[in-house]
């Protein structure tokens, strides 16, 4: 085959299984002493110190990254187990999740000695929150088109522009951004271009909300104003961020939460469809979970790759197309499934209150971290078509 | 790991030296599958899943799929899988396979052969693949006083209807009137028709899986070629988004396939996680069949639509394929009455069982 998909069929190993006893009973005992509430908080991940530290200090988070930075050297497969239960109990993760996914791995590679020795340990205890730094008015997917500038100072560099859609930013301790050091050259336009770890303490920064249609506070503009980064703060090549994108993709882009951000909707359709439904919902909830096992497989055997040093990029952004239309058509699927259910059953209030919140943040999941039509040029570019 | 891929090497290069689809579709009859079948006989690829001590290969469960999917990519019209499952039934009695072709019955869950107090079989089993050609037939009974058996029938003991598949492909009704079986033994116990229909679920998945890898390889090198506006029309945007839908089917499929067939391989019984995997797996994968099949063509055109090109040896089988051993709507149905069964609170710890 010239065009070979690789998704190997991968058994979780025993590590595996023990650990996810473990965070399934950590999150027991959570939901029994009310700090973690899998109906609450917004649904998707609410923003909590406390329990972000209890987590850090289970060491579920930087379970992968060395010991010396504080890490755990476990394997990304165990990681796998840990995210995707905690999102399926809606845990509030979202003050570490970020760093825990893709600044702290970018940081372990591309940050200067001290930055690593002041900040990872202080990621895997769950104390700080980090946002992405990436889109701009005038550049969204098209990233290479950032306009935001950092002119070289003594002893570091000034940054001016904006950032916008920047999920996180007013809770976010530091934020990676991506600003224009130099401009693109004429062999290559995706030159002059430079990450850098921001501070948001740094002066100079202002954040301002951007409401979501829900009515949540999640998306910022962030202006900087003559910010000032010192040299180490640089990630990587100066002018050649393009460089680094690529790789940690995979791991961005094929994680179970790239599947499993509407699976309540799923839950609670079984519960409200009942323990005997009629041939209809019974296929619709069947044909749904075999989707949705179909793409945890996909996404585990991912995982797999990974966790033997491999760099499925074009697997990974298979799992998330695949993964997030499933996500977002689930909530228009379990309404049709469930248009007959009884108007006085007894769990339909929880279940239209999942589904309307479902079908409002739907439209973002195809969006988010790579469009669709970003994701399918990329899967193209795999199969030689570009 | 690495017998599997020994085995299914070799099963990759005789098919594309006696069945490779574009010589099989200029072929002006069926002279081509005698020498085929003789070819993948010879190399043991037949019995593959039957052991030595009864006249196969005895080679893994997991060789054996990995087999199919090799067919699948070359859309074998020989009964590859249904001699490699009827094998597998007749083994799994220790009943010795003979030689020739084989097909194993029933392949519907609704359908039902009765073994009588004198030996003998009675029964109408329809949509039996390649019953017409086989020599025999492995067959799952229920006997008259209880308990399942397992018969190895010849096929001039019964009367198989005229009838092809969409794919072309021998489709047949077998009747079944008092027919005596060359040998007949208990089925082992956890051995009932679903183990059977799951099993034969397994390996269409795996030959679907296969067939999807070849209709996106046939895109793929298509879209590459073929130019219009004076350019490849794999350089058009919107070529290249259907492209990657059909990758993301097929991804789906090969990842889901490959996975009910590796529960399977590890299993001891068909117990329900290995009924989550195969059950998902046929529905997943006939789902990906209706949508890949429709996206080659699309790519493909005009041509792809004649007798000439060999992509409809590949989507006629994956729509016929989708319906034997249970199509997507009979798996939903039970895989839904399971879940619900279960309640809501059980369905993420099956879903993360594995």
């Amino acid at each position: 085959m010239a065009t070979e998909l690789t998704f190997d069929a991968i058994r979780l190993p025993s590590e595996c299984v023990a650990l996810r006893k473990e965070v399934r009973a950590f999150i027991a005992k959570e939901m029994e002493a009310g700090t973690l509430d899998p109906h609450g908080g917004g649904i998707d991940g609410a923003y909590s110190a406390d329990f972000s530290r209890k987590i850090g200090a289970k060491g579920w988070i930087g379970m992968t990254w060395p010991k010396k930075y504080g890490g755990h050297e476990r394997s990304f497969l165990e990681r796998y187990v840990v995210t995707e239960e905690f999102r399926v109990a809606n845990a509030p993760v979202r003050l570490h999740f970020v760093a825990d996914r893709q600044s702290g791995p970018m940081i372990l590679k591309y940050g200067s000695e001290r930055i690593k020795t002041d900040i990872l340990p202080r990621i895997c205890r769950g104390e700080v929150c980090f946002a992405i730094g990436m889109s701009e008015p005038n550049s969204g997917s098209d990233l290479f088109a950032a306009r935001t500038k950092a002119t070289k100072t003594k002893g570091g560099w000034l940054v001016n522009g904006t950032k916008i859609w920047t999920s996180n930013a007013h809770q976010a301790h530091y934020l990676i951004g991506l600003f224009r050091t130099a401009p693109p050259s004429k062999e290559n336009r995706r030159h002059g271009l430079t990450q850098f770890m921001v501070d948001m303490k740094t002066p100079g920064i202002s954040i301002n909300p951007v409401y979501q249609m829900t009515g949540a506070h999640d998306f910022n503009e962030v202006v900087f104003e003559d910010a000032f980064m010192p040299d180490d703060h640089v990630l990587g090549e100066v002018d050649g961020a393009w460089k680094q994108a690529t790789s940690e993709l995979a791991f961005e882009r094929s994680g179970p939460e790239r599947f499993l951000e509407t699976f309540y909707v799923l839950t609670e359709l079984v519960r409200v469809l009942g323990e005997r439904p009629d041939t209809r919902c019974a296929e619709g909830i069947g044909r749904l979970v075999a989707q949705v096992h179909a793409l945890r497989r996909m996404s585990v055997s991912v995982a797999g790759m990974l966790h033997a040093g491999k760099e499925p990029v074009v697997e990974a952004a298979i799992v998330k197309d695949v993964g997030t239309i499933w996500e977002q058509k689930l909530p228009h699927k379990a309404r049709d499934l469930a248009a007959f259910v009884a108007p006085e059953s007894a769990n339909r209030a929880t279940f239209e209150e999942r589904l309307n919140y479902a079908t409002m943040i739907a439209p973002k999941l195809t969006i988010q971290g790579g469009t669709t039509e970003i994701l399918r040029g990329i899967i193209a570019r795999g199969l030689g078509l570009r | 790991m690495q017998s599997e891929h020994l085995v299914a090497e070799a099963a990759k290069r005789i098919l594309d030296n006696v069945a490779d689809p574009q010589s099989v579709n200029r072929a002006k009859d069926d002279a081509w599958k005698a020498p085929a079948w003789a070819a993948l006989e010879e190399a043991g690829l037949t019995l593959a899943w039957v052991p030595e001590a009864l006249g196969g290969a005895g080679a893994e469960l997991a060789d054996g799929f990995a087999v199919l999917r090799e067919a699948g990519r070359c859309a074998t019209a020989l009964p590859l899988a249904e001699t490699l499952l009827a094998g597998w039934l007749l083994a799994k009695a220790d009943i010795a396979s003979p030689r020739g072709a084989m097909t194993c019955a029933p392949a519907r869950e609704s359908e039902r052969l009765t073994l009588s107090g004198n030996g003998t079989l009675s029964g109408i089993l329809r949509s039996i693949p390649f019953a017409r050609g086989a020599k025999h037939v492995a067959v799952l009974a229920g006997r008259q006083g209880g308990g399942e058996a397992v018969g190895l029938v010849d096929a001039s003991e019964v009367h198989i209807s005229d009838g092809s598949s969409i794919g072309g492909d021998p489709l047949n009704t077998v009747s079944f009137n008092a027919a005596r079986p060359l040998v007949v033994k208990d089925a082992p116990a956890g051995l009932d028709r679903q183990g059977l229909l799951l099993m034969g679920a397994a390996a269409r998945a795996m030959q679907m899986a296969g067939a999807l890898e070849a209709i996106l390889d046939l895109a793929v090198s298509y879209a590459n070629e073929r130019v219009a506006f004076e350019r490849p029309i794999g350089k058009f945007q919107a070529v290249q988004h259907n492209l990657a839908r059909l990758a993301g089917e097929t991804a789906a499929a090969v990842a889901a396939a490959g996975s009910a067939a590796d529960a399977i391989a590890h299993a001891s019984t068909f117990d329900e996680p290995v009924f989550l995997e195969t059950a998902a797996a046929k529905i997943r994968v006939g789902e990906a069949a209706a949508e890949g099949a429709a996206i080659a063509h699309q790519v493909l055109g005009a041509i792809g639509f004649t007798q000439e090109h060999t992509l409809h040896r590949f989507t006629r089988r994956l729509w016929a394929w989708r319906d034997d051993f249970g199509n997507e709507s009979a798996w939903a149905v039970k895989l839904g009455n399971l879940v619900a069964a279960q309640g809501a609170d059980g369905l993420w710890p099956m879903l993360a069982a594995r």
